[in-house]
This record gives C-alpha cells, sequence and structure tokens, in this order.
C-alpha cells in the first residue's frame, strides 16, 4: 500500500496490543449502515513512474506559449536557489511553528521576511503573510474598519482602477458582515483615479480609502494628493501595491504627508512562480498604532530563559484559536513556503537587484507598447505614467485578438472586455524575461492578425 | 484566598467599582482575575466620552495565552481611562486595586450599585467557581 | 553577538551582491518617463549578500526546525503524514510552473484535466455531489461553507435564521467564521463521552438556526456516536450541517460526510491528502455540497465539455457566493493532492482511516499500560486520541506543557497542547497511517521515560527543553516590548 509501512507480524502485534481481532473492529463504534462502500469510481493507485508520466503529459499539453499577460501575476526570472533551498525538507515538512523551540528556523525566516517587507514598503510593522494579494484586500478593508474609531458606519471607498478580481473578492468577503463598497470611478482619459471625482465624498463617513499604485491598468496614481486627501476627510489609507515596483517608486510610508495606514499587495513576483495563480502569499504591512487590528501570524524577537535571542509568535490573543468569535480574522496560516522563497529571492536580489529587474520590466513593457503601437490603429488607450503594464486599444475586438495571437502561441495580454466593457482594450505586459526576439515576434504576429 | 477589600462592589464577571465622593466611581479587575489571567501584555479601554449601559463591552485585558472582555458593572459615561496601561500593563498585575485601574466612569443610576456583590458574595462565588 | 542567532542582515555589507542573479541594471534614460516625484529616494533596506551567503544562511535555518522529514510528528488535528517527494516533482514541472492563472483554456487543457478529475475523486471520497477546489485552506474552506449555508438561506426568504451551533469542544476557527460570516454564535456542551450533548443540542435548535458545525470523529479524538440524530434535530429546525474536514483522515475509506448527513464539508488537502505544511502553510481548504447547495459553491469549478475542460463562469452559477482569491486559490497545492489520490487509488484510500485508526489504538493502549490517562478510556481512538496530564500535574507539578516540551530532548516534535480546552491538561496526539511501528515505540519510550523523571527529577522536565537551539522563550516579552522589525543599530 502505498505510504503505509506496517508488515503483516507489525499489524498482528499492534491488534494483539490494542486487543481486537481485526483493523475492522476499530470501528465497531460506527453504525454499521453507514459504512462506505468500495468508492468505485476511483481509478486503480499508480506507482511513482506511472504518476509522473501522466502528468508530466499533461504539463506538457499547455506548454509552448510566449506570456504577455500581467494583470496580477508576472514571470520573473527566479533564481535557482530560492526554490532548492525553500523545498528542503525542514521547510517543506514543517507545521506551523507553535513549539518555538523546535521551530526556530522557520521563526526567524518569518522574522527577517517581515523586515524585509516593512523597508520596502516604508512601513512600520509586517505579519507573516495572508493568503495572497486579494483576500488580503479584504482583510485589509475588515481591518480598517476596526482600526479607524472615528469611523461609525462600515463603509470602504475602493476606485474601479483596483484590479477588478481583487474587488470581486474583496466584495465576496466583506459583504456578508454588512460592509458596503463604494465604488469611485476613474478618469477615462488618464486612466486614473482623481481627486476631483473624490470630491462628492468629501466630509462623509468612510472608514478608508484604497489606492493601488500601479493600478490596474498600469498607471501611476497620483498617491500623495490621493492619501493627504482621504486623511484630512479622517479615513484610513489602504494601499495596494506590486512590490516590485516599490524598488523604483515612492513606499506607501511616505505617501503624502503621513504616509499610509496598511499595505496589502500579491507577494508572487518575488520569487514565487506562475503555477496558474498559485500558491502565492499576500503581504500585509501597517502603521504601529494599527498592529493589534492586523490579522494573521506575526513573529517577535525576544530571549530565551537564558537571556539568548530567540523567535516566537506573538498577539496571538488576537487569533482564532485564543479569541475565538472575537478573533481578528479567522485565518490559522500564513503562506510559509511562498513566503521562505520570497525571503530567499529578496536576500539574492538586493534593493539593486530588485531595481534591475523593476526597470527592465519597465523598459522592456514601454518597447512593446511603442512596437505595437507602430502598428496602423493601436494606440495607447490612457495618457498616464505606467510601470510594467499598458492599455493598449486596437482596432477590433479584443478577445477575437487574443484568440487569434493564442492559435500562434502567443498569450497577448489580458481583455479588459469582461470588467470595463472596453470591447478593443487589452492589458499588455513584458517582465525583464522577455527577450527584444520575442517582442519582435509578439508585434509582427499582431500586425498579421490585424492585417 | 485572593485579596477581596471590604470597601469595593464586584460583579459577577470579576469587575470592581469603587464609588468616590462625586458621584464618579474607579473600575478594575480583581486580583482574582487578574491572576487567572497571568502576565497582562496589554488593556484595551473605552474612549473617553462613551456612554454605556452595564455588561455593555467596555475592552479587553490580554495576556499571552488568553484574552477576557471588560463589562461595565454599571451604566454611564467614562469620563477617564488610565492612560499608564498602555505602556505599563503590568500595573494591572502589580496594583489591581490601585494604580492598575482601568476606567473612570460618572454613574446614571447609583441605584445600580445594589445588582452588584457585596465583598463577602463575590468570595462566596470565587468559593462556588473553584 | 551569538552567531547562532545571527540575522540575514548582520552579514550584510555595503556594496556586496549576488550579481549574476538579477539582470544587469537598466540604463538611466529607461527611466526617465517615470515621474520624479513619485520616485523612490531611498533604497530599500535590504541585504546585501553573495549568492553562497544566503544559501547558507537559510540552509542553516531550515537545520533548526523539526519536520516530518526528520522526526515523528504526532501533532493531533494536523496530520502529518508523509510529503511524497513524487507529488513535489511532479507539481513543479516546467508545464504547470509557467502557466498564467489568466491563459486561455486552449493552453490549460493539462492542467484543467488534472483539476477536474481531482474535484471528481473528492465527491467519491467524501460522498457529496459537488467539489469546488479553491478555497486556499481550510479557514478559506470553513468561510466557504458557512457563506453557502447564509447564501441558501438567503434565497429561500429566510431571513430570521442569525445563529451557528458549534460544540464547544470545536476548533477556534469555528466560531471565527461563523462571525466573519456575519452570524452569531452559541456553543452547545458535550458530555463525559466526549459526545455532543443531545438534548442541549436539541433544545438549542430552532429557527433562528442557520447551522450546526462540526468535526466527526470530534475534536476529542472520537466517533460521534449519534450523529444521525444531532443532523435530524438540526434540520428538523431547517437548519443545515456542516463538516469540518480536520479529522478527515479517520474515516477516508470507511465512512462519507455525505453519507452521514452533512450539506456541506470543508477538506484539509494539506492534512489528509498528504500535501506539505511548509511551515505553517500554503495548504488548500476544497468544499463539498449537498445537492441542495451546489448553485453556490465558490468559483472558479472546473466542468467537462465532451473531450475538452472549461472554467465555469458566472453564467453556469448564477448564484455562486462567488470568488475567494484573485484567481484559482492555491493551484499548485491541489496538484499535489491529485497526485497523491492516483498514487493511492481506490485500494489505497480505502486504507487511510483503517491503518491511521490502527496506529492511534495501538500508541493509546501503549501510553495507558505506561502510565498515562485516556481521557476518554471507554472509547475508541479514532486516528488521534487524548490523554490528560490533570493528575501528575497535581502530583508533581508538571503539566502537559512541560511533558511536550521534553519531548523534543527525545527528538519527538510536541503532540498538540491544550486543545481541546474542555480537557485540562491534556495532550491530542495523532500518529498517522505512514509512521513505522518502530517509530511509534520510540515515542512511547520516550514518554515512559518522562513519566518516570517527573516522579523521580519534576524539575528536569519543567525546565525542557535542552537540545534545542533555544530554551524556553519570553512570551511575554515578545508580546510587551514588540520587536517585530529588524533596523539597524
Amino acid at each position: 500500500m502505498p505510504y503505509i509501512p506496517h508488515t503483516p507480524d507489525d499489524v498482528q502485534v499492534m491488534l494483539d496490543a490494542i486487543g481486537v481481532a481485526r483493523i475492522e473492529d476499530l470501528f465497531d463504534e460506527i453504525p454499521a449502515h453507514l459504512k462506505a462502500g468500495a468508492l468505485e469510481k476511483l481509478p486503480d493507485g499508480l506507482t511513482e513512474m506511472e504518476v509522473t508520466a501522466l502528468m508530466s503529459a499533461r504539463a506538457r499539453q499547455d506548454e509552448g506559449a510566449v506570456c504577455f499577460i500581467g494583470a496580477g501575476a508576472y514571470e520573473h526570472h527566479i533564481p535557482a536557489a530560492v526554490w532548492e533551498v525553500a523545498t528542503r525538507g525542514e521547510y517543506y515538512t514543517a507545521y506551523t511553528p507553535y513549539q518555538a523551540e523546535a521551530s526556530q528556523g522557520t521563526l526567524q525566516t518569518i522574522y527577517e521576511y517581515q523586515s524585509m517587507i516593512a523597508h520596502l514598503t516604508g512601513m512600520d510593522v509586517s505579519n507573516a503573510s495572508v493568503y495572497d494579494g486579494a483576500s488580503g484586500l479584504a482583510e485589509a478593508v475588515l481591518m480598517a474598519l476596526r482600526a479607524n474609531r472615528k469611523s461609525k458606519t462600515n463603509r470602504v471607498l475602493m476606485p474601479t482602477a483596483v484590479h477588478p478580481l481583487y474587488r470581486r473578492a474583496t466584495r465576496d468577503i466583506v459583504t456578508n458582515q454588512g460592509v458596503t463598497i463604494e465604488e469611485v470611478p476613474f478618469c477615462n482619459e488618464r486612466g486614473v483615479t482623481s481627486v476631483d471625482a473624490l470630491a462628492q465624498y468629501a466630509g462623509e463617513d468612510y472608514a478608508a480609502l484604497v489606492i493601488a499604485q500601479p493600478n490596474f491598468f498600469g498607471c501611476l496614481e497620483d498617491v500623495d494628493a490621493l492619501t493627504d486627501w482621504a486623511h484630512a476627510n479622517n479615513m484610513l489609507v489602504i494601499a495596494v501595491v506590486n512590490p516590485t515596483s516599490l524598488a523604483l517608486l515612492k513606499p506607501p510610508g511616505e505617501w503624502g504627508e503621513n504616509g499610509v495606514d496598511i499595505v496589502v499587495g500579491e507577494g508572487q513576483p518575488l520569487g514565487v512562480p506562475l503555477s496558474s495563480g498559485g500558491p502565492y502569499f499576500g503581504f500585509m504591512c501597517c502603521k504601529q498604532q494599527h498592529v493589534r487590528q492586523m490579522p494573521g501570524r506575526i513573529i517577535g524577537r525576544t530571549v530565551d530563559m537564558d537571556g539568548k535571542p530567540g523567535f516566537a509568535l506573538t498577539l496571538q490573543a488576537r487569533e482564532q484559536h485564543i479569541r475565538r468569535s472575537k478573533a481578528t480574522s479567522n485565518i490559522c496560516t500564513n503562506q510559509g513556503l511562498a513566503m521562505t522563497a520570497a525571503t530567499i529571492y529578496m536576500s539574492l536580489l538586493g534593493a539593486d537587484g530588485l531595481a534591475s529587474v523593476a526597470g527592465h520590466c519597465h523598459a522592456n513593457t514601454n518597447l512593446l507598447a511603442e512596437k505595437l503601437c507602430s502598428i496602423n490603429g493601436v494606440t495607447r488607450r490612457f495618457a498616464s505614467s505606467t510601470f510594467h503594464e499598458v492599455v493598449i486599444e486596437l482596432p477590433q475586438s479584443a478577445n477575437l485578438t487574443l484568440k487569434a495571437l493564442a492559435a500562434k502561441n502567443i498569450l497577448g495580454g489580458y481583455s479588459l472586455a469582461p470588467a470595463y466593457g472596453f470591447d478593443n482594450a487589452m492589458l499588455i505586459c513584458a517582465t525583464e524575461v522577455r527577450t527584444l526576439d520575442e517582442i519582435e515576434q509578439y508585434a509582427a504576429a499582431l500586425a498579421e492578425v490585424l492585417a | 484566598m485572593s485579596n477581596i477589600p471590604a470597601e469595593l462592589r464586584y460583579a459577577k464577571s470579576h469587575e470592581w467599582i469603587r464609588l468616590e465622593d462625586d458621584g464618579t466611581a474607579y473600575v478594575g479587575i480583581s486580583e482574582h482575575a487578574q491572576e487567572a489571567m497571568g502576565d497582562l501584555v496589554y488593556v484595551e479601554l473605552p474612549d473617553v466620552g462613551a456612554v454605556v449601559a452595564s455588561s455593555d463591552e467596555t475592552g479587553v485585558v490580554e495576556s499571552v495565552k488568553a484574552a477576557s472582555d471588560i463589562y461595565a458593572p454599571v451604566s454611564g459615561e467614562i469620563i477617564a481611562v488610565n492612560e499608564a496601561l498602555s505602556d505599563s500593563p503590568e500595573l494591572v498585575n502589580q496594583d489591581c486595586y490601585g494604580d492598575g485601574w482601568l476606567y473612570q466612569i460618572k454613574l446614571s443610576d447609583k441605584a445600580e450599585l445594589e445588582d452588584l456583590l457585596g465583598a463577602e458574595d463575590y468570595a462566596a462565588q470565587l468559593e462556588e467557581d473553584a | 553577538m551569538n552567531r547562532e542567532a545571527q540575522l540575514i542582515f548582520d552579514v550584510s555589507k555595503a556594496g556586496r551582491r549576488a550579481f549574476s542573479q538579477a539582470p544587469k541594471p537598466v540604463a538611466d534614460d529607461k527611466l526617465s518617463d517615470l515621474p520624479a516625484g513619485l520616485r523612490r529616494q531611498s533604497k530599500p533596506m535590504l541585504p546585501e549578500v553573495s549568492e553562497l551567503q544566503v544559501v547558507r544562511h537559510y540552509t542553516n535555518l531550515s537545520s533548526k526546525n523539526f519536520a516530518i522529514d526528520k522526526q515523528f510528528y504526532p501533532l493531533g488535528s494536523c496530520t502529518m503524514k508523509y510529503n511524497p517527494r513524487g507529488a513535489n516533482r511532479a507539481a513543479m514541472l516546467p508545464g504547470f510552473l509557467k502557466r498564467h492563472p489568466l491563459a486561455p483554456e486552449s493552453h490549460s487543457q493539462g492542467y484543467l484535466a488534472c483539476l477536474f478529475e481531482l474535484q471528481e475523486f473528492l465527491k467519491e471520497v467524501t460522498g457529496m455531489k459537488g467539489v469546488s477546489l479553491t478555497p486556499m485552506a481550510g479557514a478559506q474552506g470553513e468561510f466557504a461553507g458557512v457563506a453557502m449555508i447564509r447564501a441558501y438561506h438567503e434565497a429561500r426568504n429566510d431571513h430570521a435564521r442569525t445563529e451557528i451551533l458549534v460544540p464547544e469542544a470545536a476548533h477556534g476557527t469555528n466560531p471565527a467564521t461563523a462571525v466573519m460570516c456575519g452570524y452569531k454564535v452559541r456553543e452547545v456542551p458535550v458530555n463525559n463521552n466526549g459526545d455532543v450533548d443531545l438534548e442541549a443540542l436539541k433544545a438549542a435548535c430552532g429557527p433562528q438556526t442557520a447551522g450546526l458545525m462540526m468535526t466527526n470523529p470530534s475534536t476529542c479524538g472520537v466517533f460521534e456516536r449519534q450523529i444521525e440524530a444531532i443532523a435530524k434535530a438540526v434540520h428538523e429546525s431547517g437548519g443545515l450541517l456542516y463538516y469540518d474536514g480536520a479529522n478527515l483522515n479517520a474515516i477516508l475509506g470507511k465512512v462519507r460526510p455525505g453519507d452521514m448527513g452533512f450539506d456541506v464539508i470543508h477538506m484539509n488537502l494539506h492534512k489528509t491528502f498528504a500535501t506539505p505544511h511548509g511551515g505553517g502553510g500554503p495548504g488548500a481548504g476544497p468544499v463539498g455540497v449537498s445537492e441542495r447547495l451546489k448553485p453556490f459553491l465558490p468559483t472558479p469549478i472546473v466542468g467537462q465539455d465532451g473531450d475538452s475542460y472549461r472554467w465555469l463562469s458566472d453564467a453556469d452559477l448564477p448564484q455562486t457566493i462567488g470568488h475567494l482569491s484573485a484567481f484559482m486559490g492555491n493551484a499548485g497545492v491541489l496538484l499535489r493532492a491529485y497526485y497523491y489520490a492516483r498514487a493511492l487509488g481506490r485500494e489505497g484510500m480505502l486504507r487511510v482511516g483503517e491503518y491511521s485508526s490502527l496506529a492511534a489504538n495501538y500508541m493509546l493502549k501503549r501510553l495507558q499500560q505506561v502510565g498515562y490517562t485516556a481521557a476518554y478510556p471507554e472509547r475508541r481512538a479514532s486516528h488521534e486520541f487524548i490523554i490528560t496530564l490533570a493528575k501528575e500535574s497535581k502530583a508533581f507539578d508538571v503539566s502537559a506543557m512541560d511533558v511536550a516540551k521534553r519531548l523534543l530532548d527525545y527528538n519527538q516534535h510536541a503532540p498538540t497542547t491544550y486543545f481541546p480546552l474542555l480537557v485540562p491538561e491534556c495532550l491530542l496526539i495523532e500518529p498517522t497511517e505512514t509512521e513505522t511501528k518502530e517509530a511509534l515505540d520510540e515515542f512511547i519510550d520516550a514518554m515512559a521515560k518522562i513519566l518516570e523523571e517527573a516522579r523521580e527529577n519534576p524539575e528536569l522536565v519543567k525546565g525542557a527543553p535542552y537540545s534545542q537551539p533555544v530554551r524556553r522563550l519570553d512570551d511575554v516579552r515578545a508580546a510587551r516590548e514588540l520587536n517585530l522589525v529588524w533596523k539597524p543599530a
């Protein structure tokens, strides 16, 4: 039997020790008519060689295309050491570090992660990560409602320039608690959220304003003005940021006069493969004063009984295993392994390496946009500075164009038709791994499709 | 047996209250409660100015392994909180009936004090719970 | 500075880099279109270290962890079974790793096929009628499950149901989840045999009852014998029955939640389906439902059209409770679980509950023989069981925590301590089906020695552990003097 080590002798000795004749007797407390049948719909078991062959064939089916899709998940170079080390059994097969003395490896890694992410975002503190960027935004919204004691309503302002899939997950997670998400439109020419659009909400009671930088369209928001506006109106600010971009862009801790209150984002660009959407990790940071409202695991540095430095879970009284129905969230885990990979990635790249990655992504995407926009009828949709994604407008349906490109093994971008009703617009991205050849190949293929 | 000062009134949920001459009162948690919690690491207090009804939640005391709500023993308006606790929650462990007080409340109805336990009855309740 | 606890920041030196890991710097003029006011003014404080330094640092750190690959890890309710290496290799095949989550279905058929089959396998082993794989952890599975219960009642215009019932022994996530879904929580007592107090449950059920959340076998490590009566009571009041799959390993192949009357369940693939715990995640918490809850399943779900697979959309599931993540949840974890399901197949799946229960009952009997007290001596163990050290705690002032810490010195990971809360000084022990009898015996021998030590030299046990990188940590200081982020001195 796969993974069951007992010999017939072992089984007999164990049964004798228990004092039963057969294994089946161990289930004599279960009403007989409830017992399961033979699970006939399950296939026969396979050997490692057989499952590997089966899954290799399946994996190969999905290979071969060149990817220009970003939209929240980005193909970056991942140094070999990242996953070689992260999948060591000591990280891969350890549990949540409840027994601190036997988990110092995991605990110290998380502490280092918290430090790096806090420095990257310019915030005071970080947790050990949450599930992903989108669910992290939902947690941030709930956190802001707890943290903003001036606000008496359950309302939050959310620009529609925030990733549509993040807005959707946030809405689906928070509405059960009676939270209202008020959507703020973006400027149709520039693709950004303007303070003018917010004016109608001035003086009203909202717990927080969400600001994405870059926003879903890749455009750069005027984050200083937005942050100050929100604070002037007694709202907290939740920043949604791309971690790669923070090597070049002003960190949320420095936005406006006082910096933002909560930062979340998708950690995947930091050394985690695309892997069909997961496992990724959401990072979450905040100002010191809000730390007790933060959900999830948090690690603190302390000393042991001999005065030796060490690390332990802290602020656990916020969590479900102590607070039960009054916990800050029902979350019990972090995305430990992905977070470990990110810690190794950030160490390997350092500030300069990460800035190189960000710089190449920016330059490559600009180059791609330029090449595509040299095709007749293709233009940039918005007149704004962008980081590493650009919305382009086509002379025909984006959905059909993407389908035709896919037939040529080019995944050309993400259509804006479903979320925004911009039938001819799509979001494109070329990270540092896209070569000049591939960019030119894309431009040539698009020219053919549009011809 | 833990210390239960005779001059105070007690709620079943282990808060004490001490009436002052000016009609306001101090509220804290009993020695029994502080011992059961262990070393406190954080105390969350109500907003000054908040108007509460008796048995409303008015804060939380946290130790490393537990968190416990604080309920208002009487109705009234919160007129002061013990600011020292934000840096030194251990004051509650060290001196729960003195420097470890939690907040000061202006009672809206002094008669509510009669609904609370005297020291003897509170001691009997602890005996019963043990 | 103690070298043992050196941080990666401590070995950093200005100007040092792992040069070949990042692309070559990009020329400044390529960045000139970024507005100066939005640029970063000072570099983030990330370490400046060489590739070797990084590899050595994190390899050395890893060696400070206990892990299934190194030690027996009998954590109750966590199912720390062997995580097959083959599953990891398969999930990390380039075709899977490089697939973008928004790639078109034309370039996703291999991946979708795996997910579709996994959905079907999970239906079969649980007896449920529909499955969604998308929740990213057990707690998110719980959230999805209770959100579906809410959506079901609301779709029937039954707005009076405001309360979720949970047994008092329930895991803390159950009440926390109910609140995240906008419900009040009412706890139901458990009797001295570890069963739910049926009369109290009946009294608690009413038109305000949205549902009951429970595990079976329960968190007390015993099978809930009155499950049918419980299901009847809840259903008759109009409530639904939620199965927390934390203990599914105990009954895999033996009893199916669907056959016990549960309307909705979540499974922890990182427990029952052998995907790694990764030091606290990622996990995966797929949900399964009965026929009447199928319309509310969270998306995305994989559907089949003839020979090809596609994502089911809102048009297919207009009443869905929606999306819980940006994309498809923890896809890579699902692939590892798929591998495990294929490797075990029918025959293997039927044996999981049997052999995990065999190991647990054997250990319980042997630990009783060496002098420990079972919390429920009249009951069969499920895949886990509880011993209580209430007696030892009184007699020698040695607590369950002390025993747990002393086990580390014997190179055994500690069982779950102080859960469930209603059993004083308890250890919840779960050996799983993948440990040899020799490994079980070593743990039992260590426990026997610790009991002897507790009698003869309690101070020794109370000061444990002695063999680990650190001794017991000052949790009070950690919480009072928060140090969560390294800063340069």
